[in-house]
């Protein structure tokens, strides 16, 4: 371990975690989601004096398994749970914005005229307006193996887990910005890192590749597609088929990381609004959907480029969005 | 040697003000042969100096017998926090990167007056009656785990039953092995069964609840 895993992290409790003044309140915006994305909207709704209230699994979302941030403008160097609470503190200065936290929103429907968000608890919320902001979560292989083995030496995340797989020789899926940052954070611990992607070519940014590239123990597989993981109490290897020979190999290692991107959150508007065969919801540059009042921003969009600042980005749209509809609508 | 950064110093002595109780960190080290050992003594020097109401002790683990025996220390480095009375809040390895965050917020909560906990989860806690033992198995580049330590080291300060240790996986290979320790958070319940710590605290304490139950 080299010294700089030692720098200290510092992120002070917040005083006050969730508020809510009454829930029978008809909210002028509902915003569900409290990633990036989410709380932008809820600034830019708190500075129009919009009663806003705000429902999230977590505060952070995504950005809370981001480690090194190098490309949010204003920050050359920053942390995701530096930046989460920095984003936190400017949304909970305003009084106006009611924040829900610990539990996800189940179902979205309409009443009258009004949006009804349904909580996983069986509360429910209305409001005029509602911005989705849900995110993505990770996308499983769906090989034979995987459910099985998840927490039994399948990750979702490298940089925690990483220092678990001193020595060990493992494997990483992916060959995307999160694929290759798992290689960064693994190239100086672990033995083996074979790096699979099904494409021909590296979908990373060239300037990750670099860091990688010269690595002893980087072995790269590409055009290759992964067919089973196999172990028992623990991973022991996985298959691998070639997609331009055919042929299949067993790799022994014992660790994956699987890095093939996101899936979209958006279960709980398809009962109101159709999505794409991504499960994106659509929006226009506005960040309007087919629904008027509803209004979607960030990853869980068709927006292209899934990046921290282009949700802050579609978080103001969103927000402005959902005003001018108000104002209309009065 | 100066972990802690001159702006955290600031925001460290600004939050200690809200310290109620003293609190005492008693160390355990050993020159040679602990990988961290004296970068934990020096953070845990640093941290006291901070603030008038943080004591610091520090013990041997080999020349200090009694001490080691009090306190079961069984590995080091290792880190007491001690309120009002020894709630069973330790730290095994440097708590430093992400887990900076569980020890200053574990300083913070031994000291309060109150408990941090819902009162759904103390109603829960009153279940257990029987001496419980949890490790949380950490590394230093997880931001999830801090969640996962705050938490158990919470329930250990409400129920006396409970004893709540973070573990620096890095720092203990074997304990690592022994425990199959293959992602983070990880919560080993009486060295038996586990969970993956990254809950809320209702589920969290549900799951604890199941492993005894």
């Amino acid at each position: 371990m080299g010294s700089d895993i030692l720098n200290l992290e510092l992120i002070l409790p917040e005083d006050e975690q969730e508020r809510i003044s009454n829930s029978d309140d008809i909210y002028d915006l509902l915003i569900i989601g409290g990633g990036s994305a989410g709380m932008t909207s809820a600034v830019y709704a708190a500075r129009k004096q919009m009663k806003t209230l705000l429902i999230s699994k977590d505060l952070g979302g995504q950005l809370l398994w981001t480690s090194d941030i190098e490309n949010y403008m204003g920050y050359q160097y920053i942390t995701g749970r530096e930046l989460t609470d920095k984003f936190k503190a400017q949304m909970q200065q305003f009084p106006i914005v009611d924040i829900i936290t610990g539990i996800n929103v189940e179902k979205i429907s309409r009443q009258d005229n009004l949006f009804l968000a349904l909580t996983e608890n069986g509360k429910s919320y209305r409001g005029k307006t509602i911005i989705i902001a849900t995110g993505k979560r990770y996308r499983p292989l769906n090989v034979p193996g995987e459910k099985e083995l998840v927490g039994k030496g399948i990750s979702y995340c490298a940089t925690c887990d990483a220092p678990l797989y001193k020595g060990k020789d493992v494997a990483v899926i992916g060959g995307g910005n999160s694929g290759i940052t798992s290689v960064i954070d693994l190239r100086n611990i672990s033995n083996n890192i074979y790096v699979i992607n099904n494409s021909n070519v590296w979908q990373a940014d060239p300037v990750l590749i670099e860091r990688i590239k010269d690595a002893e123990n980087f072995i790269p597989m590409l055009s290759h597609n992964v067919l089973a993981i196999h172990g028992k109490d623990s991973v022991t290897g996985i298959t691998v088929q070639s997609i331009k020979t055919g042929e299949q190999k067993t790799l022994d290692i014992q660790g994956v990381f699987i890095e093939i991107g996101l899936l979209p959150n958006s279960e709980l508007v398809k009962e109101i609004i159709s999505l794409t065969d991504l499960g994106e919801i659509m929006v226009d540059c506005g960040c309007r959907t087919a629904v008027p009042g509803l209004f979607g921003a960030g990853d869980v969009t068709t927006v292209p480029e899934k990046q921290i600042g282009v949700a802050i980005g579609e978080g103001i749209k969103a927000s402005l969005s959902a005003y001018k509809y108000l104002l209309r609508m009065t | 040697m100066g972990l802690i950064k001159e702006s955290q110093q600031e925001q460290l002595k600004e939050k200690f003000k809200d310290l109620d109780e003293k609190i005492k960190l008693i160390v355990f080290t050993q020159e040679m042969e602990c990988q961290y050992c004296r970068e934990t003594r020096g953070l845990m020097e640093d941290l006291a100096d901070l603030a008038d109401k943080i004591d610091i002790e520090v013990y041997d683990f080999v020349n200090d017998k009694e001490k080691v025996e009090e306190y079961n220390i069984d590995k080091i480095p290792a880190t007491v926090v001690e309120g009002e009375k020894d709630y069973g809040v330790r730290f095994y390895g440097i708590p430093a990167g992400y887990e900076f965050t569980s020890l200053v917020a574990t300083i913070m909560n031994i000291s309060s007056s109150e408990s941090e906990l819902s009162e759904k989860t103390i109603e829960e806690l009153k279940k257990i009656d029987k001496p419980l033992n949890i490790d949380i198995f950490v590394t230093l580049t997880c931001p999830y785990c801090p969640n996962a330590v705050e938490i158990a080291h919470k329930l250990a300060k409400e129920n006396d039953f409970i004893k709540s240790n973070m573990i620096e996986s890095s720092e203990f290979p074997e304990l690592m092995q022994k425990n199959n320790i293959t992602s983070v958070p990880t919560v080993v319940v009486n060295n038996d069964m586990n969970f993956p710590g990254n809950l809320p605290e209702k589920e969290f304490v549900d799951n604890l609840i199941k492993a005894v139950t």
